[in-house]
């Protein structure tokens, strides 16, 4: 089990958490008019690296924030969280 | 034991005892604690400030505040009506940007006391309430089994308090009662 800090409550269990993929996806402006190809794109391809990864996580049992975290895909080793909308740290690797 | 809301939810050993509390005037308050006007209000009423800290909480005569989130609290109070309070903090924060919302007939709250109830606590909460992590109090939002739970350290003995969502309290009471069983009066040949 991962232990995941939140930048609010501290260092908790994984299951007090819940997934919510990768970062920093944003809508593409003027939603409306993308093709399907486009909106597919958007909706379902992710990098899904082996290795760094910036993902989302809610502290679901806790304070139901969401926050952001990087996580290293293979090794499990979490480098850095922050907060929605901040950009992830430089030194986070 | 004039004050259990019910006689049946009494369990007891040497080390532990678990029962439920009456009902108490539960508040959930949402607001900026950066901004000195809510701050200010919410001082008037309780008097007391909203914690900005996680795990923090804030007791006095009046109520307690506990933290739930970065700009979220529960104002309890066993001595103040629910109605009333919550009255009195909209009127103090007229103006400001803040939500005020009743929240009592929502929860209910089990005392969970005595030198065992860390180890019941461990058979299902992954929240570390060793001495040295979680004090007299703190308060945390954490798991209790499969159900969400907020614990507040009330006492050094250790004694907690547990609220737990209306619809799910029958579920952790069956969970603290059987997590607790060895250490319960009368366990044997039950
Ligand atoms: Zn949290």
């Amino acid at each position: 089990m991962l232990r995941i800090a939140c930048p609010w409550c501290g260092p908790r269990a994984e299951i007090e958490f819940s997934y919510g993929g990768e970062a920093h996806i944003a809508l593409p402006e003027a939603a409306d008019a993308l093709d399907d190809a486009a909106w597919a794109q958007y909706l379902f391809m992710r990098t899904n690296p082996k290795g760094r990864h910036l993902e989302r996580w809610v502290h679901t049992h806790g304070c139901r924030r969401w926050f952001n975290v990087v996580r290293d895909t293979a090794s499990e080793r979490i480098a850095a969280v922050y907060q929605p909308g901040a950009e992830p740290p430089e030194d986070a690797r | 034991m004039a004050e259990l809301a019910r006689d049946d939810r009494l369990r007891q050993g040497a080390g532990i005892s678990i029962a439920e509390r009456p009902a108490r005037a539960c508040i959930d308050l949402r607001g900026d604690v950066t901004d000195a006007r809510f701050v200010h209000a919410v001082e008037s009423v309780t008097d007391l400030r909203p914690p900005s800290q996680g795990l923090a909480a804030a007791s006095g005569l009046l109520a307690s505040l506990l933290w739930l989130g970065p700009d979220e609290w529960l104002v309890v109070s066993e001595t103040q009506a629910s109605g009333e309070l919550c009255a009195r903090l909209r009127q103090a924060l007229r103006g400001v940007h803040a939500a005020v919302t009743e929240v009592g007939d929502a929860r209910i709250v089990y005392a969970v006391a005595g030198p065992n109830a860390r180890d019941v606590f461990a058979k299902g909460c992954p929240l570390d309430l060793h001495p040295r992590a979680f004090r007299p109090g703190q308060c945390a939002q954490t798991l209790l089994g499969k159900v969400s739970v907020l614990i507040h350290q009330v006492g050094q003995d250790p004694a907690y308090e547990v609220y737990v969502a209306r619809s799910f309290a029958d579920y952790a009471w069956a969970w603290l009662v059987t997590a607790a069983g060895e250490y319960l009066d009368g366990s044997e040949g039950k």
